[in-house]
């Protein structure tokens, strides 16, 4: 098995939140979320165990937060008045590491421990071991109660800090999910936004076929949430709908972002499979032959 | 040491009532305290910090894991909150939250177990709680506390919120007898002994506490000498003081309001079989539901009387002297 090393990587640029959305940003993050793709791959590939399906969907949403929406510190990642990122979907999380690690939080040669005997990269977050990793996860369902949580400390100090919380839509099959959206509601925290990776695919099947969640709008709009619904892949599109989530005031926001499991790689794409499986040789070659060429298409 | 407790026990008094009271008294000190309720803060008691406080509690509804889980995030935010619900649904329902979020990740949420043991007592066993010291003592990170009465509800509660890491405690629904002079000062994690004694030291915790006192001046009017120890923290264990107890009274009676398996009775259980192994009876209600009734009379039905440590006593003295 060859691996074949990361793109070597000088420090990000950030575009801190207020950038104006040139093309050339839109650019820039769309390609970089290609290539943390790519980065995904060699880890999951690397140690033969992962989530490579979930970890691709979010692959946008997750670069635009931390390289943009974000206030956060990576030399001080417990400071106290950053924004947080509840990232509820955690076994996802090597998209996480990859973003955060790409941002300061900790070493880019560190990433192909993953999962291994001794790392601070554990399988699932774990918030002691992790700079910038803020809770938990794995266990699904928490995100939404947990930002409720953090979103009402917020207010208490009069900060204006946000707290985003990233779900899966199977994760919304969990009754806390539902509990959380309560709390949210009742307390008016229009300082939490959640953002749905809506990819459709869970670990047995389509989410239509294991707990069908649709009308999803509907729903959150039913518990009192304002909606907003994106292409979860375009970059565009996500910056702006983290703008309107700043216009909302009086209740939660939720984003639901209409995404594709396994996205970038064609023989991945929709098929629940790919959620925890792991390529083999050919198909590694495969798969980061494609991400290349997806991120090529951003580099004019 | 017998400074400590009154003698003769004094009057029955409302232990959710001063658990009321101390939180308030905590929140005019510390302003990072909020309190949280699953809507049961008329029961709790925990409905006096909201009246004084009603910017800094939360009620989340009937909804323990969201109970846990907002707590963890306002603990992110550097808040002190005091979660409370009644103590099965901490240890049952709400206990994936409690053992990722506290637990494995180190959120410093407290956990209020509102009618702990048998106290909600006509409600019945659904509402009883006798596993729970058992269950949270197998996670790893957490630190577990049962009071004995009023006035240890007001001298642990600030210790309990000044304390680095999530913390189970248990409250008592009922009132009941007040053991302890102004001079008890506990500290977390260190046993008490009340009572000195060289033939047997029973160690209790909770309402049994109370318990023991009185059987061991039954015992001395035998002229059994009972020392008596209270082991208000469950875990960590004053595994020191146990085995020093081991060593000089060479038996041991444990009484607890929970089931005889996986709580105080098994944690001393565990330490004396590696540390010291002696005679060793375990008081508790047995591996068993109860049922609805009077809290006292349940009490007596399911082995929690002080009758019963005089007698667990009197067996393990038996095995003692035969060994």
């Amino acid at each position: 098995m060859t691996v074949s090393s990361p793109a070597p990587a000088g420090p990000a640029l950030v575009y801190p939140y207020g950038t104006r959305h040139t093309q050339e940003m839109v650019a820039d993050l769309s390609c970089r979320a290609w290539e943390y793709r790519a980065q995904v791959l060699r880890m999951v590939y690397g140690r033969q165990s992962g989530h490579i399906g979930g970890a691709f969907s979010i692959a946008e949403i997750l670069t635009c937060l931390v390289f943009h929406q974000l206030r956060l510190d990576p030399n001080n990642p417990q400071w106290p008045d950053r924004d947080r990122l509840v990232f509820s979907k955690g076994h996802a999380c090597a998209m996480l590491y990859t973003v955060l690690a790409h941002r300061g939080f900790f070493p880019v040669s560190e990433l192909p421990t993953f999962r291994a005997l001794n790392t601070r990269l554990q399988g699932h977050p774990e918030p002691l071991k992790t700079p910038g990793v803020e809770v938990a996860a794995g266990p699904l369902g928490h995100g939404v109660a947990i930002g409720a949580g953090m979103a009402l400390a917020a207010r208490m100090e009069g900060s204006r800090r946000k707290i985003y919380a990233i779900l899966g839509d199977g994760e919304l099959n969990s009754g806390v999910i539902w509990e959380g959206l309560m709390v949210g509601a009742k307390f008016s925290l229009d300082n939490l936004v959640a953002i749905v990776d809506y990819n459709g695919v869970q670990q047995t099947g389509t989410t239509h076929h294991v707990m069908p969640t649709e009308p999803i709008a509907d729903k959150w709009r039913s518990f009192n949430w304002h909606v907003i619904e994106i292409h979860g892949h375009n970059v565009a599109e996500i910056l702006m709908a983290l703008d309107l989530a700043d216009e909302v005031h009086g209740r939660p926001v939720v984003i639901i972002a209409r995404t594709t499991k396994g996205k970038g790689v064609s023989f991945m794409e929709n098929v629940p499979a790919w959620h925890g499986g792991v390529p083999t040789s050919a198909q590694f070659d495969a798969a980061l032959a494609e991400l290349e060429d997806g991120a090529a298409q951003w580099k004019a | 040491m017998e400074s400590l407790i009154l003698n003769p026990l004094g009057a029955a008094t409302s232990m959710r009532k001063a658990y009321g009271e101390a939180l308030v008294e905590l929140g005019h000190k510390r302003d990072d305290v909020v309190v949280l309720s699953a809507d049961v803060q008329s029961s709790d008691f925990s409905y006096m910090f909201e009246a004084v406080f009603p910017s800094r509690f939360f009620n989340v509804g009937i909804a323990e894991p969201a109970l846990v889980d907002v707590a963890v995030g306002l603990a992110n935010g550097g808040k002190i909150p005091i979660a409370n619900t009644f103590a099965f649904l901490f240890a049952t329902r709400a206990l994936e939250m409690v053992r990722t979020h506290l637990c494995y990740a180190g959120a410093n949420v407290k956990l209020a177990g509102a009618y702990a043991g048998l106290s909600d007592s006509f409600d019945g066993p659904t509402h009883q709680t006798v596993a729970d010291l058992a269950i949270f003592r197998s996670l790893p990170n957490i630190t577990i506390v049962v009071l004995a009465d009023g006035l240890a509800v007001k001298r642990f509660l600030p210790q309990i919120a000044a304390w680095k890491g999530p913390v189970y405690f248990r409250v008592c629904r009922n009132d009941v007898p007040a053991v302890f002079t102004e001079d008890y000062a506990p500290e977390i994690g260190k046993g008490i002994t009340l009572i000195e004694g060289e033939d047997v030291t029973i160690i209790a915790c909770g309402i049994m506490v109370a318990r023991a006192i009185e059987a061991a001046r039954k015992l001395s009017t035998l002229n059994i000498h009972a020392r008596v120890v209270e082991m208000h923290t469950i875990k960590p264990l004053d595994s020191d003081l146990v085995t020093r107890c081991a060593k000089e009274t060479r038996a041991i009676v444990t009484a607890e309001e929970h089931s005889i398996i996986g709580g105080l009775g098994g944690a001393v259980s565990e330490c004396l079989s590696e540390n010291c192994p002696v005679p060793l009876e375990r008081v508790g209600v047995q591996d068993t539901f109860a049922e609805c009734g009077p809290y006292l009379e349940l009490l007596e039905k399911y082995g929690l009387g002080v009758d019963a440590i005089v007698t667990a006593t009197e067996r393990v003295l038996a095995r003692k002297n035969s060994s």
